[in-house]
């Protein structure tokens, strides 16, 4: 009862406190806390889900209205899950390495991006850009041309494990980022370091704001790839990957294909990339190859090591608390000290206005990432919300 | 046409040949192999499995050649195996390791299993009662939900087994399955395969070292040594081969009987 009231109440207050302060980090961070706490806390079923329900479809978009950035920080959020879960199926659940998984991305938005472009007038002569219209069916052209480029990297990896494969999908991601980056010449696919833009966006229905729009897409593209994640991990399919996980030469032994598997494994997680690709790249209206990076397939990783490896919940939680670490957190904690630096506050009798800007706490991004990353790995290895084993109906059976 | 016959098999590995023109054949009910460490039982096991090609031979099972085929292409046509050092998924349930065993025998496609529709949902618990039910079998229905790897060592063996099972074989290869039981669960274990073998006309090849457990349960017992098959009839027949004796005791052996301590 005091854990309903609880959850009820701090997601109240805290999104009433975005409301009312919508500048402060602190609190929307309270407010995203709220959601998590929510999911953990011990109240009835139907209570949790209709809070979280009403806190993604309602109370994110009021934010928004408030804050834009909010908004465009819960946007990030949703494409980074659905790049974690992707990769979740991938290295969680079978057991392979991919450390240039950002790829996959890259191809799904190159695809939309190329078409949706005027750009695709120097190849094909003239007709482009496609209408905005034509960006659902290339979620679909995103999803196969990713799937495609999953098995085409699958099949020469098949025979590696462990660092081995690893070493060979980073190379693979700095491949696609190096081809994007060089095939202006001879023919001029990608128009190489200066990106493509302005790539068309849909039309939004009902006239709602992009921002609006792209964030209801992404949290209907994260709970489509939830489902389906969901559904593969409690089939056949996802049992097998397991067991391939857990020791390839018995899972052989006992039926698994193991070619085939590991193939749609790739092809499934490089599909939720592509599919996201193609919104990514509708988004921003500009991409270039520096959006994909080795250190974002890193980035992803870390998300799916951080949150708990082959749980769901864990790639959900892995992608909101490293987005929202740097785009918010790091950045934050930065604005603050330099407006403190201004106001010439002294601490200890230390004026901060003397600080070297050397010790800018957003210098130092990657630094207390990685130190967030060693303490979860000595302190919590597991992740965050590690996999749960399911529990089976024990029914009796006859014999 | 017996049910599973191998010829000359003979397998390489560098210099060493860890098998030797080795003939095997079974018709039904349980054979077993024996032989002193590094015979070449568990390579034998190996090349029958599809994880070894031979260097030389033939292997077919109900007149179909099984080399060239895939591990899991031999399970689905009907032959499956546990490891002489327990392999496990170990970090999923019981009842999860014994569905994964039941892999070959599933027909569903992706679409399926994403729309979740009914042949799925039917599919899904009728797997998870079969394979609650093979855990009974092997009595291990209490622990279903334990992952493998908290499992008690004698549980892990019959797990194994009943992952095995659930393949539906028609030809079980068990690699050592009472190592590390003692006498009385290595006897209940021999009583629950003779029950296999009865109930489902499984055919059973044993790599066996209790010797106890290899004369009481086989209808015919293969010795190899140093990857040659030195002996092969009734079990009565083998302990009694000058050979045997030989292999196992050295070349001023004692009694017959002595084979069986060994």
């Amino acid at each position: 009862m005091t854990q309903t009231l609880l959850s009820m109440g701090l997601m109240a207050a805290s999104a009433l406190g975005v409301a009312t302060f919508p500048r402060s980090v602190l609190i929307f961070l309270l407010f995203q806390g709220s959601l998590v706490f929510v999911y953990r806390a011990r109240i009835p079923e139907l209570l949790r889900w209709s809070l979280l329900v009403v806190a993604l479809l309602v109370l994110m978009p009021v934010i928004g209205y408030f804050n834009g950035y909010y908004l465009e920080v819960a946007t990030q959020v949703g494409i980074f899950v659905v790049l974690a879960l992707g990769l979740n199926i991938v290295v969680g659940l079978a057991g392979l390495l991919d450390l240039g998984y950002v790829a996959f991305f890259a191809v799904g938005a190159y695809s939309w991006a190329i078409f949706g472009s005027p750009h695709a007038n120097i190849i094909f002569g003239g007709g482009f850009p496609l209408a905005g219209g034509w960006f659902y069916p290339f979620l679909l052209v995103g999803l196969c041309t990713a799937a495609v480029t999953g098995i085409l990297l699958g099949l020469p990896v098949l025979r590696l494990h462990g660092d081995y494969l690893a070493i060979v999908t980073l190379g693979f991601g700095e491949v696609i980022r190096v081809l994007a980056n060089n095939l202006d010449k001879p023919i001029n696919l990608t128009n190489g370091p200066k990106g493509i833009t302005p790539i068309s966006r849909p039309p939004t229905p009902l006239g709602l704001p992009y921002g609006e729009y792209f964030y209801f897409l992404v949290l209907l593209l994260v709970v489509v790839v939830v489902i389906v994640n969901r559904r593969l991990e409690d089939s056949h399919i996802g049992r097998a990957w397991e067991a391939i996980r857990e020791d390839e030469l018995a899972a052989r032994a006992m039926g698994v294909p193991l070619v085939r598997m590991k193939l749609m494994a790739f092809a499934c997680g490089a599909s939720f990339a592509g599919v996201m690709g193609v919104l990514f790249s509708a988004k921003q209206i500009f991409i270039n190859p520096e959006s994909f990076t080795f250190l974002e397939s890193i980035g992803v990783l870390a998300m799916v090591i951080l949150g708990g490896m082959g749980s769901i919940p864990g790639a959900i939680l892995g992608a909101t608390v490293v987005t929202v670490l740097n785009l918010q957190v790091l950045k934050g904690f930065s604005l603050w000290l330099n407006e403190l630096k201004n106001a010439g506050v002294t601490v200890l009798g230390y004026s901060l206005a003397d600080l070297p800007t050397q010790f800018e706490p957003a210098k130092y991004e990657r630094m207390v990432f990685g130190v967030i990353l060693v303490l979860m790995m000595i302190f919590r290895p597991q992740g965050i919300f590690p996999a749960r084993r399911r529990q089976r109906e024990l029914t009796t059976p006859g014999g | 046409m017996p049910l599973f016959e191998a010829r000359g098999v003979t397998k390489r590995f560098g210099g060493l040949t860890a098998l030797h023109g080795v003939d095997f054949a079974l018709e039904r009910g349980i054979a077993s192999i024996i032989g002193p460490n590094g015979a070449g039982k568990t390579t034998l096991f190996n090349v029958f499995t599809g994880l070894y090609v031979p260097d030389e031979g033939s292997v077919t099972f109900r007149g179909q050649a099984l080399l060239g085929l895939r591990p899991d292409q031999i399970t689905t046509l009907g032959v499956c195996r546990t490891f002489q050092n327990i392999r496990l998924f170990a970090n999923m349930t019981a009842v999860e390791n014994v569905l994964v065993g039941m892999n070959s025998r599933i027909t569903l496609g992706l679409w399926d299993v994403l729309s979740h529709n009914r042949r799925f949902r039917r599919s899904e618990s009728d797997l998870a009662a079969r394979a609650l039910g093979l855990l009974d079998r092997v009595g291990l229905q209490a622990n279903a939900n334990v992952v493998a790897r908290n499992l008690p060592y004698g549980d892990r063996r019959r797990l194994e087994l009943a992952r095995a099972l659930a393949s539906e074989p028609a030809l079980l290869l068990l690699d050592e399955p009472t190592a590390g039981m003692t006498q009385g669960e290595a006897g209940s274990l021999m009583r629950l395969l003779r029950g296999l073998v009865a109930d489902l006309e499984l055919a059973i090849i044993l790599i066996e070292h209790n010797m106890r457990v290899v004369m009481e349960v086989s209808d015919r017992v293969t010795v190899l040594d140093h990857g040659e098959k030195i002996a092969e009839g009734s079990p009565r027949e083998v302990q009694a081969s000058p050979r045997v004796i030989e292999a196992y005791l050295g070349r001023r052996g004692a009694a017959p009987r002595g084979a069986r301590g060994a």
